[in-house]
């Protein structure tokens, strides 16, 4: 089964680490990420900027500032995107809302992106639920 | 991790503008809004490690606060004293009444309004940002004075001033209208780039650096409160990207390192990205303004791969577009720089030559009018600009920026 873990903490705390506070974090993290490679499980793993770089699309002609803050919806999944800017970000958002035009869809860059480390990831795993 | 001091210590820094703003709305009064914090984070200490973390930290602080405080008055009045804070915690539903639950809007204009009494206009930038530091981000009266390169005594005189002035202050407490509070937001956003500049100027030492990081957590705050404020988002992006050149900013023996001789590679790039995530919502909003077009500038340097690659076309635009917002020789003479690198040093000689009388004073314009003579050949010339520049260097940053381009000289005059 492929399972995603979605990791929350205080943003401000987080955001105010100095660095030294921030890499013995991230040295500790690296410790589980390493065992996880080595075991086969670990696959793309990324790290986001914080909710002040967020925007968000309500519908395909409706954008505001800021992360998704509701708390009627849930998430229920999301896309990482390969684009120059913000505007394409919104252009691709904007075909998915027109999709599925009653998502909602933050557009949140992304700090740090560790990419697939299993070596024989399969493609085509989706198909084999 | 709440056992972990390090954990708490950061939990109350990041609280305090929230915490201590929320305080002074209460009691109107900011000896007492500082005590009442001060009580509840030495009560936070105590009671953290034993009870576990609250859900709402700022929460907890504000309504602990609030009860020592008036826990005080009250004994001194002998009457009945305040449930202990023991028993205050969000985590159990039933106690939930006792914790005053505060809206993002209520904050929003409690912490302008805190930021805002700092920026008082009859106080000197410096002691402005003092007081902020002070009052808004807790540092010490020793670590302000380190920052400040002044004795701990000289720290707290000048901050016991300011705070005396701004006791007399009066800035109302009722929610500010839509104009007054931009001029807030404006006033704000100046003191912290004040801020943030006070750090960058002073070059590698680390008390003062350290103001640069306490800038930007300004502003991201700031942000979190105005999400839609596109010069925030512009100011914002700004000091990231300039803080984001840190780490490339100075050699071993911590002389400043010219932007076209820094090693890229060391440039922060989550900082980079940062501060590009922001520029690109700004400019979403089609309202440019002075911060936005210093942040794009910035930028055009951030996305350059090297020195030689910078898209000198977009930044001499960019300062046009600056020199029409805020026409100052200053701009003028930034400008010239890439006039100079997209039409040769002549170009931009031509372009400085009447700004002398303005900028007689000014380190940079001997700098930059000096660099262009070198590369005319004028050597004399240019060597006596350069030591006009160091002659009016305000750090020893800025001196060893300028004795590096004498040294390249005298290497080449052997």
């Amino acid at each position: 089964m492929l399972y995603t873990l979605l990791c929350y903490n205080k943003e401000d705390v987080v955001w105010s680490w100095s660095k030294e506070e921030d890499d013995a974090v991230m040295n500790r993290l690296n410790v589980v990420h390493e065992k996880l490679v080595k075991e086969g499980k670990l696959g793309p793993a990324l790290r986001l900027l914080p909710t002040t770089t967020a925007t968000t699309l309500r519908a395909p002609d409706m954008v505001i500032d800021g992360p998704f803050a509701e708390t009627k919806e849930q998430l229920l999944g999301f896309y990482v995107i390969d684009v120059a800017d913000l505007d394409a970000a919104l252009a691709v958002a904007r075909e998915l809302s027109a999709a599925n035009p009653t998502s909602v869809y933050e557009i949140r860059p992304i700090a740090l992106y560790v990419p697939e480390a299993r070596e024989n990831a399969p493609k085509d795993r989706v198909k084999a639920y | 991790m709440i056992h972990d001091p390090a954990w708490i210590d950061s939990t109350l820094t990041a609280a305090r503008p929230q915490a201590v703003s929320a305080l002074l709305r209460y009691f109107r009064d900011m000896d007492t809004a500082e005590e009442a914090y001060q009580e509840a984070c030495l009560r936070a200490l105590r009671n953290w490690p034993r009870n576990g973390p609250p859900r709402d930290p700022v929460a907890w602080l504000i309504l602990v606060g609030r009860n020592a405080a008036l826990d005080r008055t009250r004994r001194q009045s002998r009457d009945v004293a305040l449930p202990p804070d023991d028993v205050i915690s969000d985590l159990n539903d039933a106690e939930a009444p006792l914790v005053d639950r505060l809206d993002e809007s209520h904050y929003r204009d409690d912490v302008l309004r805190l930021l805002f009494i700092c920026c008082h206009p009859e106080l000197p930038a410096t002691q402005q940002i003092a007081l902020a530091l002070r009052i808004v981000s807790g540092l010490s009266v020793p670590q302000i004075a380190r920052a400040f390169l002044v004795s701990d005594a000289a720290m707290e005189q000048r901050i016991t001033r300011a705070k005396a002035r701004i006791a007399k202050a009066d800035v109302p407490f009722e929610t500010p209208d839509a104009v007054e509070r931009n001029e807030r937001l404006a006033a704000v956003g100046t003191m912290i780039y004040l801020l943030f500049n006070e750090g960058y100027t002073a070059g590698n030492e680390p008390a003062r650096a350290s103001l640069c990081d306490e800038a930007i957590r300004l502003a991201r705050l700031l942000l979190r409160l105005f999400p839609v404020e596109p010069e925030i988002m512009g100011l914002t992006a700004l000091m990231l990207l300039q803080q984001s050149r840190l780490p490339a900013r100075f050699d071993h023996a911590g002389d400043a390192i010219l932007l076209e001789d820094q090693d890229r590679s060391l440039w922060n790039r989550k900082l980079i990205n940062e501060g590009l995530a922001l520029l690109d919502k700004a400019m979403r909003h089609n309202q440019p303004g002075p911060y936005q077009v210093q942040a794009a500038i910035a930028a055009t340097h951030a996305r350059a791969a090297s020195f030689a690659e910078t898209d000198w076309a977009a930044i001499d635009a960019l300062y046009a577009a600056l020199e029409r917002m805020q026409p100052s020789p200053v701009v003028t003479l930034n400008r010239a720089v890439a006039i100079a690198k997209l039409h040769g040093p002549e170009a931009g000689l031509g372009m400085i030559a009447p700004l002398e009388k303005a900028l007689s004073s000014y380190f940079h314009y001997f700098g930059a009018r000096g660099a262009f003579l070198l590369q005319l050949g004028r050597t004399a010339e240019a060597r006596a600009d350069f030591d006009r520049a160091i002659s009016l260097a305000g750090t020893p940053a800025q001196a060893a920026h300028i004795r590096q381009h004498l040294d390249r000289l005298i290497q080449d005059a052997k």
